[in-house]
């Protein structure tokens, strides 16, 4: 028996794909009246959004945009705690999760590059938390990472703290930040090749020798990985 | 008993001297470190010790003095070779020549030097050279703040420690330890002569900081700014391991134990009691079973001392250094001074 | 008596805010000490390289990454149930803590929540690894100043509570308790009562330290005026948890946003301190262990009865989307921000860890200080080194 949320909603586990048909709609009236603030903050620079009720909004931004809508965000509305930044690549990893069995043939994997929330055009793209600590309210920034020559606008000079963000950000994705005063690796050697958080860049230790689950895995139960949400076993 | 041991030929005098003088640096030692670090502490922090090696773990100490002993001699690659060897030596060799002034009973003393505070004060200062040579040449940036440190401290605390020491030679009319004693316990207060009269009562500000300056003398916490093991691993002891580390490790204690015998000596009555209860007046009319029951008392008052020292190392936290110097320049020095002044007044007066 | 008057800590406070505004490319002789990796006050492997001049820092800058375990890149080839287990180990004092966040937020891309009875079990065990992980803080700050003797007691009455999150879940350590949809057990017979007990020796621990420690007019002189860190600068670092409150800050995330826990469920109390001092970041935790012990005693008496699963498929199959959840940990604000792509395990995960902003300020905190004054600010400011290398 499924027991009804402490947000009112009563939904069945069905994944949120289609925003627009929600069998009951609920309103964020706090967060729309704060994508409205911000896209009069931002004007042009604001590229997307996406409210997810209840949770979070999540709002993209134009790349050489990136660090003045930080700074106009946190003068004008007062988003002055900066909480992370880091990135995604959304490229389907072309090594699965390396369960596989190696003498095996290769499987077909899904390459379409397939962003997330409030969209995106490139493979790659940054992503910061700021929140506003007096109304303890958060946003999600994003911004494309041009493909060609991933470099984004730093943000050192709106918040201090995102400096090890970007040398983290940019040890593991490759991704540059112009303006960084000292963009150097945060935890790798200084002399490692690779990034490790792209997707092409192997787990090694799947690589190094098969991975040692291969003779635990049983069949799933109900026969074959459909998504059986509703009504199994319990 | 002086006739009998004046009977004894020079050189089965001097062997009785060496021998006498390493146990009472030695038994100390071994006492504190099995009595105070080894229960005391564990007690405090509510565990129990070493229980396994003996009864108790009575054998802990001659356990780790084997496992020491048996080590490899490790020396880094740059240091400074000869230094870095005699330095534990130095620091222990002052523990040895401070023990020799110690009077232990109306006989029963290694020599009885008419300067004995004067030498033992001076003496004391040998183990900061050690300290200072083994920072230096351990090529070690740890071991180097270790004797900066360390240099900083120890010397400016050695002045308290005199100041305080000069009310009592005031208070006696004389350096010479032995009459120290006897002052103290064929002395009375204002008269009344029940308790003899133990320096640690007329003199007890000249006591409290000789105390402190002590603490500081022997790098325990609040003062162990040169050791300070959670910023510096050891400070100046961070390379010396084995053997070398051992002698450091002995000279700890055994110069706590040393400067305590002192400390009994200055303000506590020495190795007497109060000669009123046996009826005594002056040093000729103790008996002789004092020459065996004295150091039994010193033992017992230097245990006495040694808890106290011990107690606060294990419950304070530890001075930053321009703390530490601010207190023994602003605050020590001048009420030490102000002691001197008011015991000679006092003096005159009485 | 106070060994440093009012005058010199205002002196020291200025001086030290002027250093930092000085751009140090001066090239003075000093000696660049290295404090780590292997060290005894570090907690864990964390390396300093530190310049010095004499006693006094003209440059010191954190070099982290010899316990980096690439958390980020393992979540990748994992399922949820097995991101969790691996998630436990990032702060490994306080390990419940950090599944919390990660599966509220699986909770949250799959709709459902856990009912009531595992949710007060849930903010009972948090409560409980809080106070698990703040007193092992204070039994160490004693030892990173010198004072050896309260980390023993802290250590005897942390068993305690390790104990009662071993008798819930079965590991004191790494408990790997929580599940999507609610928890993998219901508490055993007698913990509650046991709980309760060990919740008044925690109170007493506490007023313990408070008497050796806070008490102490050494550490009192090693701490007050060490390591100020003004409100908007911790703003802007993102330091969160007693270090942000400690400045000034109320900010809670217990208090201030809703998630489907039992903090709301129950009165207690946040503290906060204006000085911004390490004195105050210690006395602010000191002051939240002892409110956690009341929170638990709260808890214990509303715990609803009934069951401690929600009905979840025995494949979870978590849907596309992404999430955010951040809590108030031990030692901050944790939180995962996962995306999924509705495989059984997730696509990317975030980890926004405490420790790792408490550390960026360092490198600003500690110009002009003196060596002891390292240690005394890199406790007071207490992190894990897991949590910073992930």
């Amino acid at each position: 028996m499924l027991l009804p949320l402490q947000s009112g909603k009563a939904s069945p586990l069905s994944s949120p794909t289609d925003s627009s048909a929600e069998a009951t709609p609920r309103q964020d009236a706090m967060r729309e009246q704060l994508l409205s603030d911000i896209s009069a903050c931002l004007g042009s620079a604001l590229v997307q959004s996406h409210i997810n009720v209840g949770n979070d909004l999540c709002v993209r931004v134009a790349t050489d945009a990136w660090a003045t809508s930080a700074a106009a965000l946190k003068t004008s509305l007062g988003f002055d705690y900066f909480c992370f930044l880091s990135a995604i690549d959304w490229l389907p990893s072309p090594f699965g999760k390396g369960e596989e069995d190696p003498t095996a043939e290769a499987v077909e994997r899904d390459t379409e590059i397939k962003q997330g929330l409030a969209g995106g055009e490139t493979r790659m793209q940054v992503f910061a938390r700021i929140v506003n600590h007096r109304t303890h309210v958060g946003i999600t920034l994003k911004t494309d990472v041009p493909d060609a020559t991933p470099v984004v606008p730093s943000w050192v000079s709106v918040f201090t703290g995102a400096n090890w963000h970007e040398r983290e950000a940019h040890e593991m994705f490759g991704i540059s930040f112009a303006g960084h005063p000292d963009l150097r690796n945060m935890y790798l050697p200084t002399d490692f090749e690779g990034h490790p958080l792209r997707k092409d860049f192997p787990l090694l230790a799947r690589m190094v020798k098969p991975w040692p689950g291969i003779v635990d895995v049983e069949p799933l139960p109900g026969g074959g990985d459909e998504d059986d949400a509703e009504g199994s076993a319990e | 008993m002086y006739a009998l041991l004046s009977s004894i030929p020079y050189w089965g005098q001097t062997i009785l001297r060496l021998i006498g003088g390493s146990v009472a640096v030695l038994l100390p030692a071994g006492t504190i470190v099995y009595l105070f670090l080894f229960k005391m502490m564990s007690f405090m922090q509510s565990r129990l010790g070493p229980m396994e090696a003996g009864p108790y773990g009575s054998m802990q100490l001659f356990a780790e003095v084997g496992k020491w002993l048996q080590k490899e001699d490790l020396m880094p690659e740059r240091a400074d070779k000869f230094v870095f060897k005699i330095a534990p030596l130095v620091v222990l060799s002052s523990t040895f020549l401070l023990v020799v002034v110690v009077p232990f009973g109306p006989d029963a003393w290694i020599t009885n030097f008419e300067a004995g505070v004067f030498y033992a004060l001076a003496v004391s200062s040998v183990s900061v050279l050690g300290i200072l040579m083994a920072g230096w040449s351990s090529a070690n940036k740890y071991s180097l703040l270790g004797g900066l440190r360390a240099a900083g401290q120890l010397i400016a605390y050695e002045l308290p420690m005199i100041l305080a020491v000069v009310g009592v030679v005031i208070q006696a009319g004389s350096m010479n330890l032995q009459n120290i004693v006897v002052a103290q316990n064929a002395g009375s207060i204002f008269g009344w002569d029940g308790l003899g009269n133990p320096y640690l009562l007329t003199q007890f500000i000249g006591f409290i900081i000789f105390m402190i300056a002590v603490q500081a003398e022997l790098t325990q916490t609040p003062f162990d700014m040169p050791i300070a093991e959670s910023e510096l691993v050891s400070g100046y002891m961070t390379e010396y391991s084995g053997f070398r580390f051992l002698i450091f490790f002995i000279g700890e204690f055994a110069t706590a134990g040393v400067f305590a015998f002192i400390a009994s000596v200055l303000f506590l009555g020495g190795w007497g009691v109060p000669f009123s209860w046996f009826g005594w007046t002056e040093i000729n009319d103790v008996d002789n079973w004092m020459n065996v029951g004295g150091p039994l008392i010193m033992l017992t008052k230097m245990l006495g001392l040694v808890f106290i020292i011990m107690w606060v190392r294990f419950s304070y936290p530890r001075f930053r250094e321009d703390q530490l110097q601010r207190f023994a320049w602003k605050i020590l020095i001048p009420v030490s001074l102000v002691n001197i002044v008011a015991t000679s007044v006092l003096k005159v007066a009485f | 008596m106070t060994i440093i008057g009012d005058r010199q800590q205002l002196a020291y406070i200025a001086s030290q805010a002027a250093d930092a505004r000085v751009n140090v490319e001066l090239e003075t002789e000093g000696m660049t000490l290295n404090i780590g990796p292997q060290h005894p006050a570090t907690h864990g492997t964390l390396r300093i390289i530190a310049r010095l001049d004499g006693e006094q820092v003209l440059w010191a800058e954190p070099s982290c990454g010899y316990m980096h375990r690439g958390y980020e890149k393992l979540t990748e080839v994992r399922t949820f149930p097995q991101v969790t287990a691996l998630v436990n180990r990032i702060d490994w004092l306080g390990s419940f803590a950090n599944e919390v966040p990660f599966i509220l937020a699986a909770e949250q891309l799959m709709e459902i929540e856990a009912p009531p009875r595992a949710q007060w079990i849930r903010t009972i065990l948090f409560e409980l690894s809080r106070i698990a992980n703040v007193s092992l803080f204070l039994g160490d700050l004693g030892v990173q100043l010198g004072a050896i003797t309260p980390v023993f007691f802290a250590f005897r009455d942390r068993e305690y509570v390790l104990n009662l999150i071993e008798g819930a879940t079965g590991g004191r350590f790494h408990p790997n308790f929580d599940r999507i949809g609610g928890l993998k057990d219901d508490l055993p017979a007698g913990w509650v009562d046991e709980t309760r007990a060990v919740m008044k020796k925690m109170r007493k621990f506490c007023d313990e330290i408070e008497n050796l420690l806070f008490g102490n007019e050494i550490f009192e002189s090693r701490t007050r005026g060490i390591g100020v860190i003004p409100r908007d600068v911790a703003l802007q670092y993102g330091m969160s948890g007693a270090n942000l409150r400690a400045s000034g800050v109320d900010w809670d995330l217990r208090r201030d946003q809703s998630l489907p826990m039992a903090w709301d469920k129950v009165d207690w109390k946040v503290w906060t301190h204006l000085d911004g001092d390490s004195y105050a970041r210690c006395w602010v935790r000191l002051q939240e262990t002892r409110e956690s012990t009341f929170i638990v005693e709260r808890l214990l008496d509303t715990l609803p009865s009934g069951p401690v699963m929600t009905k979840v498929p025995r494949i979870i199959k978590v849907p596309a989307g992404e999430a955010w959840v951040s809590t108030e940990n031990p030692l901050g604000e944790m939180g995962y921000y996962v995306v999924s792509k509705g495989d059984l395990g997730p696509f990317r995960v975030k980890i926004r860890s405490a420790s790792f902003n408490n550390i960026s300020i360092v490198p600003w905190l500690l110009k002009g200080v003196y060596v002891p004054d390292i240690i005394t600010i890199l406790a007071s400011l207490y992190f894990i080194l897991g949590d910073i290398d992930r």
